[in-house]
């Protein structure tokens, strides 16, 4: 049961009192201080964005508020009374629900397996029956299509991010934190879910939406707290006076950057793809029958919907799935046959879509990464021997050369946040004598400030004289960053356009299968 | 090859299958949880030498039963507070339960070795056990045979029909999901544990009371590890433990009714016939069907709270 009565709360509801209150928390791990006397409130009735770059400290301090972490210091308090949150069911006790960003569901259950392993014991359903009418009613309650014997892991993301919510809403929240609820979903799922946290809000629960996208703060929330290396910026401003340029300023501390025209000449073809046709596995689409080439000096855009036939063609090119039929030449070399070595060497790098699946190695070390792909060049080491000095050497100059935050050469690479960990991917990729760069999705799940590094290292590269190839469902970010864009669709290059002539308009069409 | 050896061969069977099937159940329940105990071999011998003790000294068959369980529970307790709280490497930690079971009966067991003690006789059912084949195979076994089949029966349903068996699964499958949920990680694979220990310990018992009535260092020869590849070619359900126990047993009592009837089976090939059903029924299956992996998905791992990620 859950101690606030209705009644209690519709009165802390009219004095517009703070639904969840937190005071100075400071946390620590391992001596890292992740939050230094931060603070957060929110009121019944609204949305309350808490904004801020990643390993800012949003995820912690919420944590905190619902009994994963406990605070070195401060105070959590509810309806402005101080409570001890020392457990997740310490919150749940308290009202407080979380949907987590990496969704607490078993991927094997069912939806009501699921309910019954969160909600049994609290709302007394005990049975997966029960749990299954629980569902239907509450799903039906708040307008969401789930069908309660779904196996988990068989449904999309945004229907798992539904289960979810149900599950929140079926332990009897009332304040519901939502850690970055847009971050895996597209852009009509995202309207979705944002407006339907409008519709709780207005339904009198408190909300919290922790996120890094701007727009989302100042279309869908009434007040917003910024927090920054671990400490509260900006402490619940009303949204109604601010804009862009204000958020992002106290978010990273500095404007946005304007991005200038690449400086660089075209030079000789690099990549030259022909009729590539690689086949995928398990009926996916994959490429059928590509050409294009990107000379010297030139960013070329593959711009897509994902699932386009866009892993594939990133694969073919780094060696790591045959092709069927067509060939790739890197500059005179056809390289076609060539295995990941052989290509390697020749110039070829890749910032996979995926950096920790295929691109760094989590549990080993940075100094460890750094090296991963240069052991052959000699520099560290003979054929049997390894100089752990110099692989030190190269991780610290690497660390200051590309500003690589929470950083040491024999920390563990899982420890960097996703901004600071793609810095280290491109510190290693683009290091050396590389031609070539297959750029998959670089900036996905990134922070504004992260996103620009990331981008002008990008520039800078291809300024140098060599070329990038960007896959990207980014629609932005090819736009910001290509000099040439290409469309993908059902596997071929349905249109291709130099910068000037590609507008949103013209290549979202193409993307969508229209023109 | 006559009928009456078909018909003996079929009736031995669920005394070999037994221990093979209790070892397994308990080890299903601890895996389901996450946690990989490879100490069976070790906890069997404890359960079985202790059982003989018991008997030997009481003449109660049943305390001797009910001693072997609680003394491998015992031994399970050291297994379970050394990888669940102080997460020590789990293979490890239970091959060194393998080594310590050895070594305890080794020495504790010394003074009842190749002594017969009291066991369980075949019971008689009237004319349930005159029907022809069925009362010889199904209504004549000893009274461990029948509590074994309800022992199956009861876990199939604790596992994956009750509350208490869906936390235990998503302990083994999501750990920071259950942890989030309000289930307390940590106890619930210390209780799979102990459970993998008493199951041990009554199949070892039954090994020495119910099936041999007699005690040797070392009688537990392997099963311990058929047990364990059990497991996996049941894919952790147990009602499919059940059916593999049976497979399981009817190849391992077929050498000694064989030797029966005065066929010439070198002792090496009986010597070695464990650890050749337990590689044949690994791979087999895994040739056979390319199915998809269904281990518990945080099987073999430890669970931090405060792990960021």
């Amino acid at each position: 049961m859950l101690p606030v009565a209705t009644d209690q709360i519709m009165q802390a509801q009219a004095t517009m009192t703070h639904a969840l209150e937190l005071k100075a928390i400071s946390k620590s791990f391992d001596g890292k201080e992740a939050l230094r006397k931060a603070s957060f409130n929110v009121r019944w009735g609204e949305v309350h964005a808490l904004l801020g770059e990643n390993g800012a400290g949003k995820s912690t301090i919420m944590n905190v508020a619902t009994g994963i972490y406990s605070p070195d210091e401060g105070s959590v308090h509810i309806n402005e009374q101080p409570v001890a949150v020392r457990s997740p069911g310490d919150a749940i006790r308290h009202g407080i629900g979380m949907v987590h960003q990496h969704y607490r569901l078993v991927k094997r259950f069912s939806v009501a397996e699921n309910i019954v392993l969160a909600c049994g014991d609290i709302q007394n359903l005990t049975s997966t029956s029960a749990a299954a009418s629980a569902v239907a009613e509450k799903a039906a309650e708040v307008g969401f299509d789930v069908s309660a014997h779904a196996i988990v892991g068989q449904l999309s993301i945004a229907e798992q991010q539904r289960v979810e919510i149900l599950k929140v809403l079926l332990l009897g929240a009332s304040i519901i934190i939502l850690d970055e609820p847009t971050a895996v979903l597209t852009d009509q799922e995202s309207r979705a879910i944002l407006a339907f946290c409008r519709r709780m809000a207005e339904a009198g629960h408190a909300v919290v939406l922790i996120t890094h996208k701007l727009r989302e703060v100042l279309e869908f929330s009434d007040r917003v707290t910024v927090m920054r290396h671990g400490e509260t910026v900006l402490d619940g401003a009303d949204t109604s006076g601010l804009d862009v340029d204000i958020l992002s300023r106290h978010m990273i501390g500095e404007p946005s950057l304007a991005m200038d025209e690449l400086n660089a000449s075209l030079g000789d073809p690099c990549l030259t793809v022909s009729n590539l046709v690689v086949p995928s596995p398990n009926g996916t689409i994959g490429v059928e029958g590509i050409s294009v080439s990107v000379r010297e000096g030139e960013i070329l855009g593959i711009a897509g919907v994902g699932g386009n036939g866009q892993q594939q063609l990133a694969d073919a090119l780094m060696g790591l799935t045959a092709c069927e039929n067509g060939s790739i030449r890197l500059g005179e070399n056809d390289i076609t046959n060539d295995n990941v070595t052989r290509r390697r060497q020749a110039g070829l790098r890749a910032v996979p879509a995926d950096r920790f699946a295929s691109g760094l190695i989590a549990d080993m070390t940075i100094a460890e990464n750094l090296a991963m792909t240069r052991l052959a060049d000699g520099e560290f080491g003979g054929y049997f021997t390894l100089s752990r000095r110099t692989m030190r050497k190269e991780a610290e100059d690497a660390i200051s050369d590309h500003d690589i935050r929470g950083a040491a050469p024999t920390r563990q690479t899982r420890l960097l946040s996703g901004g600071n960990a793609q810095k280290l991917l491109l510190a290693r990729e683009l290091s050396g004598s590389t031609r070539l760069l297959v750029a998959h999705s670089p900036t996905r799940g990134l922070d504004i400030k992260a996103c620009n590094t990331v981008h002008s290292l990008i520039r800078k590269f291809v300024e140098s004289g060599a070329a990038c190839l960007l896959i990207s469902e980014d629609l932005e970010e090819i736009l910001t960053l290509s000099t040439r864009v290409a469309v993908i669709s059902r596997g071929k290059v349905v249109g291709e356009f130099p910068k000037q002539e590609a507008t949103p308009e013209k290549i979202g069409a193409l993307m969508m299968g229209h023109a | 090859m006559s009928s009456a050896f078909f018909l003996n061969w079929f009736a031995t069977i669920p005394d070999y299958a037994a221990p093979l099937l209790l070892a397994a159940l308990g080890l299903i329940i601890c895996e389901r949880s996450g946690v990989i105990n490879l100490g069976a071999e070790g906890l069997m011998a404890v359960g079985a030498m202790s059982a003989v003790i018991v008997s030997f000294n009481t003449s109660s068959p049943a305390l001797a039963m009910a001693v072997g369980t609680i003394s491998a529970t015992a031994l399970a307790v050291i297994f379970g507070i050394a990888v669940v709280y102080f997460k020590t490497n789990q293979v490890l930690s239970g091959l060194a339960i393998v080594a310590l079971g050895a070594g305890i009966t080794g020495v504790a067991g010394r003074a009842v070795a190749h002594q017969p003690v009291p066991g369980f006789e075949r019971l008689n059912m009237g004319f349930l056990s005159e029907i022809p084949w069925i009362g010889k195979i199904v209504f004549s076994q000893n009274i461990m045979i029948y509590v074994c089949i309800v022992i199956v029966i009861v876990t199939w349903w604790a596992i994956e029909t009750t509350r208490y068996g869906l936390k235990l699964r998503a302990v083994g499958e999501d750990p920071a999901t259950a942890d989030t949920a309000g289930v307390d990680v940590l106890f619930y694979r210390f209780i799979a544990v102990l459970c993998s220990g008493a199951f041990c310990g009554l199949a070892g018992a039954y090994l020495s009371i119910a099936s041999s009535q007699v005690w040797v260092e070392g009688m537990i020869a392997g099963r311990g590890w058929i047990a364990i590849a059990l497991v996996i070619f049941a894919r952790w359900r147990p009602l499919r433990a059940l059916a593999g126990a049976i497979l399981f047993a009817g190849a391992d009592s077929l050498i000694p009714r064989l030797q029966a009837i005065g066929a010439d089976i070198p002792v090496y090939l009986m010597l070695a016939l464990p650890y050749v059903l337990t590689l044949a029924v690994l791979i087999i299956p895994a040739v056979l069907f390319k199915r998809a992996d269904v281990s518990p998905s945080a099987l073999g791992l430890d669970y931090l709270r405060q792990d960021r990620h």
